[in-house]
């Protein structure tokens, strides 16, 4: 077990952190008062391969890994938690499902794009009745000739309006239940496909979360993405990957909330003392600390695991939760301790606050990790 | 065209702190970066590679672990990397560095050379016009914007009063200031095959240099003594009236060398 | 080498379109110093096209105990090849133990052609400089890595000993007409195939407003200073010291500046070598932005400020009537 990054690896956290702090710290605040979703950051990350890297050069990827990707992630969502998501619901909800699951023909179509940045990806499985129990799917898809007649409609889409690609998901057959799940691709432009209703949200306020109407949208046949009735394991295994990707996320900003608070900490003085030497102050640093590292070596290993082929499942679950738990606990005491300053939007631990409770809800909620895990222990 | 890049691994100087008990630098700890005169330097090769398909070499003289920031070049784009290192070139002034740098460069093809203008822990801003003058070619330093034709270089060169823009034939060298663009950031295709790709290591066996000019004992010029400025120690607060105050303040920025 | 051949102190004159640099002036304050306590002659090398003896008195009358004018129609705008290679016949000619330049954008592009066409030393930005009493050594002491330390340098062996010398910080002495000295011209011919650069466009333009990041000194103002009128004030002081003008957060809001000159939590971060807070409290979201400044200098009326307790030198006083005192200060201080 090395648990040294490589060479590249660290070569990589380096350009990571500064283009983190030069291109994506700025704009932090304005993405989250605003709700605006950070155009001039996606193309800037595109530019320099952020959108593609788990997936090879014949693709269009930057020919990295996973957990390359995944240090991208925490990097991004260190100083904006918003950032982080969108390159996240993108490269593993959308990009990795097409590069695991698709035909030679719809990797070609749709990698490069989507590697390059050029368009961006989302995933459509939850529904207003199908949370947690994505199975009660009630979008339907039937086939007629050539292509399936797309009719029903999402909640809750990370990267809604500004992407170009989706995997929604759909029933082909309601008799087979679960099995009658089948994945397409739709994109942006087919006709009877429109973006509803923007969500107003507590936290990642910059991240465009919207509703997907269907109606009667033809997608065609080249577009079913793995068998008819694969669907509902194609989400899973999906969503298997996009829980690291969450993990780094919840990752980063646990970390981020750290940073912001040693500085904090460093400075301000009361009783004729900088507060950083208080002991309660000292004690809660190293808690949040301790449980940080502990999280990112789950998230890394679930991340290196998905690398070396293995079977990641549980250990992806894992991270998950410990993780998003992790930032919540990390960036709540974070905020005490800033005091009140903390709770002003001068600084940025109340966002990151904010930002970390949906890590422990969507992309499976704690909840759901607890179950996946269980599974396994009881096996 | 073929471009030669001198780069040189610098400590970020902004980041060092000084030790509060022993007054020296703390230099643990610090990161290492590519001079951002010689980043911003690259960047201008790199847009010259994508415009006109230029070759380009970065060059660089240091110790062994130098070699991270020309993996860090070729992860920018550049074609070709080069070490030179080696004990005997150590202690080098700007004359002996320059030495030592000149001699490798006449191992190679080249139009254009491509310095920053100073390096920040250095300071000195000679390095670049010195390469020029062994090589005895023109140079042109204080560059802030290039141009390049067939068989000559166009750039804007900034003086504290204006500027000038002027042609030079090739070859020719030119220092950079790092305010004349934004360096790109290592691409993640870049960075992954950045390790995959040879970085040439020359020794002094491997360049033809009389040994008289290089090192320290090829260095001119020497550090007597050097010192920190001191730690920042607690303040002095004056209750004074506005002309003693004005007194205090002028006579601790002479002090200081800030004015 | 034979180091004992070389005597005097030589200054390189710097002109621009015809006008003789304060930088000139201030090598001559200093190297009148070293060359009485060398007890060798001071020279100033004035380079350039219809040079005048009027140029050479005002040499003369600031310290240079001779000047040498190389009068050249192609040394009228500065190029470095023309330049370099009249500064290298004089010194190959005179062969002075010292050569000072000013550390301008001429000076730092020409010293260190010459210094390595003489197979000499040359020490960058010099802050100090004093003879060594055992060696005779010229002490030559600049700052280095970022400005975070001082370092003495010293060109035993080799001769001319050059310096490049920080502008604004040597003193310059009292013009003295009295004084005489002598002007002699130097000949040195330079051949078309040494312009080797072609000027195609030549722009004299004052340099245009950097970001406060990037300013050496700030002169940064509080709500302390009570109105906006005084605010605006600041910009001479800044200007005199060569820095720009930043502001709290308290007045931006109060619409005195722009947003882009606040400084701290909500604004920038910066770390200038000065740092002059005017009438400012020093709220933590403030000291934020600017705590890791080189020196930090506090005007303010209120002792209990907690700006104090983050400032190199604190002055306790009203900020409104110190700022016209340092200002004259600062003038007395810079010329004679």
């Amino acid at each position: 077990m090395d648990f040294q990054l490589s060479r590249e690896h660290q070569l990589l956290a380096t350009t990571l952190k500064d283009f983190a702090e030069n291109e994506v710290r700025p704009l932090a605040r304005e993405t989250d008062e605003k709700e605006a979703f950070p155009v001039s950051t996606v193309e800037k990350m595109a530019r320099f391969g952020m959108m593609g890297i788990p997936f090879p050069k014949d693709f269009g990827g930057a020919g990295g890994d996973n957990l390359g990707y995944i240090m991208a992630v925490e990097a991004l969502s260190k100083v904006c938690g918003t950032t982080g998501v969108i390159l996240s619901a993108h490269t593993s909800l959308c990009a990795a499902p097409i590069y695991e699951f698709g035909t030679d023909e719809q990797k070609r179509r749709f990698l490069p794009d989507l590697a390059a940045g050029r368009k961006i990806g989302a995933f459509g499985l939850t529904e207003p009745n199908a949370g947690t129990d994505a199975a009660g799917q009630q979008t339907a898809a039937v086939l007629s000739g050539d292509k399936y007649i797309l009719t029903g409609s999402k909640i809750f889409i990370t990267n809604a309006g500004y992407a170009d690609v989706y995997i929604v998901f759909a029933m082909t057959d309601r008799s087979k239940g679960t099995r009658g799940i089948s994945a397409f691709i739709v994109e942006k432009g087919m006709p009877g496909f429109s973006i509803g209703k923007k969500e107003e949200k507590m936290g990642i306020r910059g991240s465009s979360t919207c509703e997907l109407i269907f109606e009667n949208v033809e997608v065609p046949v080249t577009n079913l993405l793995g068998r008819e009735g694969g669907g509902f394991g194609l989400a899973m295994k999906t969503l298997d990957g996009g829980r690291i990707g969450i993990g780094a996320q919840a990752l980063g900003l646990a970390q981020g909330a750290i940073d912001e608070t040693v500085r904090y900490v460093k400075e301000r003085k009361q009783f004729g003392k900088t507060i950083g030497s208080f002991q309660n102050t000292q004690f809660q640093l190293a808690d949040m600390q301790a449980r940080t590292d502990a999280a990112r070596l789950l998230v890394y290993r679930a991340a290196c695991l998905k690398d070396a082929k293995q079977p990641y499942s549980t250990e992806a679950a894992m991270a998950k939760l410990f993780a998003s738990e992790t930032a919540m606990a990390v960036t709540t005491m974070a905020v005490q301790l800033h005091g009140g300053y903390g709770y002003t939007r001068e600084y940025p631990v109340e966002r990151m606050m904010r930002d970390a409770k949906i890590t422990e809800i969507y992309e499976g909620t704690s909840e759901v990790q607890k179950m996946v895990i269980s599974a396994a222990v009881l096996k | 065209m073929k471009i030669i890049v001198c780069i040189k691994q610098v400590p970020d100087t902004t980041e060092v702190k000084i030790n509060p008990t022993t007054g020296t630098l703390i230099r643990e700890g610090v990161p290492s970066i590519i001079n951002p005169d010689d980043k911003s330097g690259l960047e201008a090769a790199l847009v010259l590679k994508e415009q006109q398909g230029a070759h380009v070499t970065v060059l660089s003289m240091g110790p062994p672990q130098a070699d991270l920031a020309l993996r860090e070049a070729l992860a920018m784009g550049a074609d070709q990397a080069i070490l030179l290192s080696d004990r005997a070139f150590g202690g080098a002034d700007t004359w002996a560095t320059s030495s030592t740098l000149a001699a490798a460069i006449r191992k190679l093809e080249w139009d254009l050379i491509i310095c920053g203008r100073q390096a920040i822990d250095g300071d000195t801003a000679q390095v670049g016009p010195q390469i020029a003058e062994h090589l005895q070619v023109p140079h042109v330093s204080y560059v802030s914007e290039l141009q390049v034709g067939e068989k000559a270089i166009e750039v804007k060169r900034k003086f504290e009063d204006g500027w000038q823009r002027l042609r030079v034939q090739f070859p020719c060298l030119i220092t950079t200031l790092k305010d004349m663009n934004q360096a790109r950031y290592m691409s993640m295709a870049g960075i992954y095959s950045a390790y995959k790709q040879e970085v040439k290591v020359w020794g002094l066996a491997d360049i033809d240099v009389d040994q008289a000019n290089i090192g320290l004992k090829g260095s001119p010029t020497r550090v007597k003594a050097s010192y920190t400025k001191g730690t920042r120690s607690a303040g002095k607060v004056y209750e004074v009236d506005p002309r003693d105050g004005a007194r205090i303040i002028v006579e601790s920025l002479k002090e200081k060398f800030i004015i | 080498m034979n180091i004992s051949e070389y005597r005097g102190v030589m200054v390189f004159a710097e002109q621009r379109r015809g006008e003789i640099q304060k930088v000139a002036f201030e090598l001559l304050g200093v190297g009148r110093g070293i060359a009485d306590t060398l007890q060798e002659p001071l020279i100033a090398v004035l380079a350039g096209t219809h040079l005048t003896d009027a140029q050479a008195a005002s040499l003369i009358a600031h310290g240079a105990d001779r000047v040498i004018l190389v009068d050249d129609p192609r040394l009228g705008v500065y190029m470095t090849e023309p330049f370099t290679k009249a500064l290298t016949a004089v010194i190959n000619a005179e062969k002075p133990g010292i050569v000072f330049f000013g550390a301008t954008t001429i000076g730092r592009d020409l010293a260190p052609r010459v210094s390595a066409r003489l197979k000499t030393g040359l020490t960058a930005d010099c802050t100090a400089l004093a003879i060594d009493d055992a060696s005779r050594n010229l002490l030559m002491t600049r700052p280095a890595f970022g400005g975070n330390i001082m370092a003495t340098i010293i060109c035993p062996e080799h001769r001319p000993q050059m310096s490049t010398v920080r502008p604004g910080v040597m003193r310059r002495l009292e013009a003295d007409t009295a004084r005489t000295g002598e002007i002699t011209r130097f000949a040195c011919s330079i051949a078309p195939a040494d312009v080797n650069v072609e000027i195609l466009e030549e722009v004299v333009q004052k340099e245009e407003k950097k970001n406060i990041e990037d300013a050496s000194v700030l002169v940064a103002g509080g709500r302390g200073l009570g109105n906006p009128e005084n605010f605006q004030s600041l910009q001479n002081l800044a200007e005199m010291l060569g820095g720009q003008v930043a502001a709290s957060r308290a007045v931006v809001d109060a619409g005195w500046t722009s947003q882009d000159k606040q400084v701290g939590q909500t604004g920038k971060t910066v770390r200038p070598d000065l740092y002059l807070a005017c009438g400012i409290s020093g709220m933590i979201q403030h000291v934020a932005g600017m705590e890791e400044s080189g020196f930090i200098v506090a005007v303010n009326k209120n002792k209990d400020a907690p700006i104090f307790a983050y400032a190199d030198i604190g002055i306790v006083t009203d900020v409104n009537s110190l700022l016209p005192a340092l200002q004259e200060e600062l003038s007395r201080a810079r010329s004679v």
